[in-house]
């Protein structure tokens, strides 16, 4: 029978990416009819381009939310990282680029132990705790910043070239967005930790039980999170050339949207890397389709918020149709 | 957060009636007075006192079903475009020559309804988290918003709509008398009625409350409606005092409102805290924002210091949960032995 | 009794760092001899409000505004939400209300929701005046603006006129649609453009990148998708002249696009030296806060009442007199400031 179930979750996990890969499709056709300039490599380009950052940060938002968590911290953290790397290159030009990344993830994992910490020792709510840290590490980026933004010429053009420098013909961005791609998906899929995380998510007393660690889960999937919006600050500065003390402010929303869309259950357990790419990817194509087409920029909002919830309402009723269908076929 | 304990069956004792963390938040706004009229001045006399809960005792309407979700083990955060949409559905309607008082009535109606549909999805749909409607109906509400006010602002009420958000009864201000009502009528409503105990059992087990004939659907459908017809009186008490009203109007007040909440000891874990307490948390994190701001601290401290303040309240909170499980072992471990 | 003591740390950790701060504050800021109010000839209190924390534009306002009342020998209050929001505005002007200070300027985040509370200001005898972003007229004593607004919209019209030979298709990329600012400048191109230099320029889309970085990219990448014809983009908001110019280093579009508006010194640097805004415009923001910090001053000495006609000498800058708008009263401080490859230098560590 669990042989059955597996099949029945895989099935369904499979048509809903199936689903949302139509979707976009769908979506892709529409703005195509209605501006040719859409399908053209130059935009398909950037449209991938912007698209890295935010599915680097919901790849490791899955983590968080598979374990039953939230991140309501990383745009904060991505902020203060990415404001600490700007200040250092912008001190020492000569550093390598390499360097200001690690400083970046450096930060980055720093915000991310003390939200694990929080999570899993003292057994503070993710939400609030992520809420909490969310104020002090905003504020924190202001302090740092002195109230200052760091500009275009304050940056060496090594550090700046991260961002549009490309390898093979394809953008640095999207590169490192693909290696952590295929990464989360070896890590999640074959390894132990990995695994665990997805027990530890669809059964916490259970997994307790057969010897999961779930501090060290807690510990590892928190800092993990935060070491990618260290990343993904250091990105977003290179990639944007200036450093705020607003940068990304309310941007972990997108994210969580981007994982929903991909299909990644808020109670735990569920979620594929597969996914979450492709709900960052729908997201990405709103942000870049809606402005092609002559939609009045006041309805660009409305219209995202009823993709989204059509969206999760759509994979929600295909579920239950579809355990619906398997209970029946049992019972024959 | 698996453990759970069942407080009241236990016996009457001083000791702990006054380790409860109701008293801790009473002390904490002591001691913020204390260091408000240390600092400033200008804090210590009436009118900064009275005056000061007129700038953040609007959000705190939200705070009453804020802390029936949260011990329901769900959350809302949809809140804040609630109040914009309502907010601008309000200005609109009276803009386009409806009385005042019926373009009000609207304004509660499309707040409630937003609620409604918020907890009308999540009771269709069980298997959605509340987070994911929220979230969802968050950027649909302010997306609507947009559309019907585009970068218009709406405004030009009559003068005595400005008595909600700026008039006193007596010397008191409106909203605080309103409040305080409905505080009184909150913490009845959840501590001493049997709607109350639902709501609280709903959080402590929603499958054997359920089985136990709880109508858990009803309950939720029930709060998230007050959700959003508090939401609507945010809107109102807001838009007074801005005068008019614009599509941006209440950006992230739902963190603000959970804050207050998880402050009041109230935790998504479900089942566990009190009214009374968010309550108190609503003047805790208002006193310490205005005192705070008579001394003209930067805003970027303040955050700092909100922050820190949630998570060691919340922190304490949760050692005290720890620290009483380990008596209780301690204890039944004593009784085995003699 | 170990999670006591252990509760009791926490608390005090928490009261340490409270007093801490408050500590830190008063000694900085607060004297500690007048403070029961009353307005006396020494110890004025000035406050200023910015739309918003972590603003470069902002801090050297304030610090401009700082320079005037000091010099006069009086105290400045410096605030700003920490959102750029009406309701934190609010919530500051009424902890600036029961501090009794003697004059408050605001740069508005609205144009009307202001309104009440600063009213509520005025009666208490709080003098009232907007500088930046106006605040309307009602709510006003005089507003200290930093330019025409049409002057600054006929300006940006000529400059790209002149970088594309008067020929071609525009688009602007201003910051939020709300922003009262930008779309009274947006209005004041547009008339311009009627004008029959201009017939063959075509301003073909106005887009927001409601001052993100992220949204102002893609906005402006999607205006050269739809418009492979571009010729100039005017974005008078900052972060969108530096996003825009952004987007078209990093295409190489150099000479292609020109890109010209209002923006920050600092920001835009980089863009003017190598050639893709070859030149715009902005006011210096520390003297538009010296001229706002004056005007609060001769407001609470009661030299002046924001009446059209009044005249006042502020320091350095020289002699201003109150004018009158369509909505209040206003102090114009001058024409906007050109930057180009050969000042640019000189301005970009200053603002």
């Amino acid at each position: 029978m669990t042989e059955k179930n597996r099949m029945n979750l895989a099935t369904i996990s499979k048509f809903r990416e199936f689903g949302l890969l139509g979707f976009i499709v769908l979506l892709t056709i529409v703005i195509q009819f209605l501006n040719p300039a859409f399908l053209t490599l130059g935009n398909l380009t950037d449209l991938i381009k912007n698209t890295a950052i935010l599915s680097i940060l919901a790849l490791g938002m899955m983590l968080v939310l598979i374990t039953r968590g939230i991140d309501l911290s990383i745009g904060a953290t991505l902020a203060l990282s990415g404001m600490i790397a700007a200040l250092t290159v912008s001190a020492y030009p000569d550093l390598h680029p390499l360097l200001a990344i690690l400083i970046g993830i450096l930060v980055g994992v720093v915000c991310g132990v003390v939200l694990g910490f929080l999570v899993s020792k003292v057994g503070i709510l993710p939400i609030i705790a992520s809420l909490g840290l969310m104020n002090a590490f905003r504020g924190l980026t202001f302090w740092v910043g002195g109230g200052e933004w760091i500009s275009a010429y304050q940056m060496p053009s090594s550090f700046k070239n991260i961002a549009t420098s490309s390898f093979l013909g394809i953008n640095t961005l999207v590169i490192i967005a693909i290696i952590i791609f295929l990464y989360f998906y070896y890590f999640v899929n074959n390894t132990i930790t990995g695994r665990q995380i997805y027990a530890l998510g669809s059964n916490p007393d259970s997994a307790k039980i057969s010897g999961i660690n779930s501090h060290k889960i807690y510990m590892i999937v928190y800092t993990m999170m935060g070491g990618l919006s260290g990343l993904a600050g250091v990105l977003w500065v290179s990639k944007f050339a200036s450093a705020q003390g607003n940068t990304a402010s309310g941007y972990e929303l997108t994210v969580i949207a981007a994982c929903i869309l991909g299909g990644v259950s808020i109670n735990g357990g569920v979620g594929k890397v597969t996914g979450v790419l492709l709900g960052a990817v729908l997201l990405g194509v709103l942000d870049n389709g809606l402005p092609l087409i002559d939609v009045s920029p006041f309805w660009q909002m409305g219209i995202e918020g009823a993709i989204i919830l059509v969206a999760v309402l759509f994979n929600t009723i295909v579920k239950k149709t579809v355990e619906k269908n398997n209970r029946l076929r049992r019972v024959i | 957060m698996s453990t759970r304990t069942i407080n009241n069956t236990q016996e009457f004792s001083w000791k702990r009636f006054f380790l409860q963390w109701e008293w801790m938040l009473v002390a904490l706004i002591i001691i913020i007075f204390l260091i408000n009229s240390s600092i400033s001045p200008y804090f210590l006399n009436y009118l900064s006192i009275s005056d000061a809960t007129m700038t953040f005792l609007d959000k705190a309407f939200i705070v009453f079903p804020m802390v029936m979700i949260m011990i329901m083990r769900e959350i809302d955060i949809s809140v804040g475009s609630t109040v914009a949409l309502s907010s601008v559905v309000m200005a609109s309607l009276y803009n386009a020559g409806l009385p005042m008082v019926l373009a009000i009535g609207a304004c509660l109606l499309v707040g409630a309804l937003c609620g409604f549909f918020n907890g009308f999805l999540l009771v269709k749909y069980r298997q959605l988290s509340a987070v994911i409607v929220t979230l969802s109906t968050m950027i649909l509400y302010r997306g609507i918003a947009y559309m019907i006010l585009e970068d218009q602002s709406a405004g030009e009420f009559p003068t005595w709509f400005s008595f909600f958000g700026w008039g006193y009864i007596g010397s008191v201000p409106f909203i605080l008398v309103l409040f305080v009502v409905m505080a009184i009528g909150a913490v009845l409503l959840l501590q001493k009625t049997v709607f109350g105990r639902r709501v609280y059992a709903i959080g402590s087990n929603p499958t054997a409350s359920r089985f136990s004939g709880v109508k858990v659907d009803k309950i939720k459908l029930i709060v998230f409606t007050l959700a959003g017809l508090m939401a609507a009186i945010t809107a109102i008490f807001l838009t007074s005092r801005m005068g008019s009203t614009r599509p941006n109007v209440a950006n992230m007040y739902e963190l603000d409102v959970i804050a207050m909440v998880a402050l009041g000891g109230i935790s998504t874990a479900g089942g566990k805290g009190k009214m009374l307490g968010a309550i108190l948390a609503v003047f805790v994190i208002g006193y310490l924002q205005y005192g705070l701001g008579l001394i003209n601290i930067p805003a970027q401290m303040l955050l700092i210091i909100i922050g820190v303040l949630l998570i060691a309240s919340v922190t304490v909170t949760n050692l005290r949960v720890k620290g009483k499980l380990q008596k209780k072992k301690s204890k039944k471990k004593v009784k085995k032995a003699s | 009794m170990k999670k006591f003591s252990l509760l009791s740390f926490l608390m005090l950790v928490l009261l340490t760092l409270l007093v801490a701060c408050g500590g830190e504050e008063t000694g900085s800021d607060e004297g500690n001899g007048d403070s029961d109010g009353g307005g006396d000839d020494a110890g004025e209190r000035h406050a200023i409000i910015f739309k918003s924390t972590g603003n470069p534009f902002g801090e050297k306002l304030m610090e401009g505004f700082e320079d005037a009342i000091t010099e006069a020998g009086d105290e400045a209050i410096l605030r700003a939400p920490e959102q750029p929001t009406v309701e934190g505005q609010i919530q500051i002007i009424e902890e600036l209300i029961s501090q009794q200070v003697d004059s408050i300027t605001v740069v508005g985040n609205d144009y009307d929701g202001l309104e009440p509370v600063l009213t509520k200001a005025k009666d208490r005898g709080i003098k009232v005046l907007s500088t930046d972003s106006a605040v309307n007229g009602n709510s006003r004593m005089v507003h200290v603006n930093q330019a025409d607004p049409e002057a600054i919209g006929r300006i940006q019209i000529e400059a790209v006129a002149e970088m594309i030979d008067n020929e071609g298709q525009i688009a602007v990329l201003s910051a939020t649609s709300q922003a009262s600012n930008q779309n009274l400048w947006i209005e004041w191109m547009q008339k311009e453009l009627e004008k029959s230099d201009y017939d063959n320029i075509e301003l073909v889309e106005v887009a927001y990148g409601d001052d993100l970085r992220d949204k102002s990219v893609s906005e402006t990448e999607a205006l050269l998708q739809s418009y492979p014809d571009l010729k100039g983009i005017i974005a008078p908001t900052t972060v969108g002249i530096a996003a825009a110019s952004k987007v078209i280093t990093d295409k190489g579009l150099q000479g292609e696009v020109v890109v010209t508006g209002l923006g920050l010194p600092s920001e835009m640097a980089e863009y003017i030296e190598n050639g893709v805004s070859p030149w715009m415009y902005l006011w210096n923001p520390i003297e538009l806060g010296y001229l706002a910090g004056y005007t609060a001053n001769m407001l609470v000495a009661e030299e002046i009442t924001g009446e059209v006609g009044d005249t006042f000498e502020a320091g350095d800058l020289g002699s201003y007199e109150v004018t009158e708008t369509e909505d209040g009263t206003e102090v114009l401080l001058g024409d906007p400031f050109r930057f180009d490859a050969d000042n640019i230098d000189e301005w970009k560590d200053v603002y």
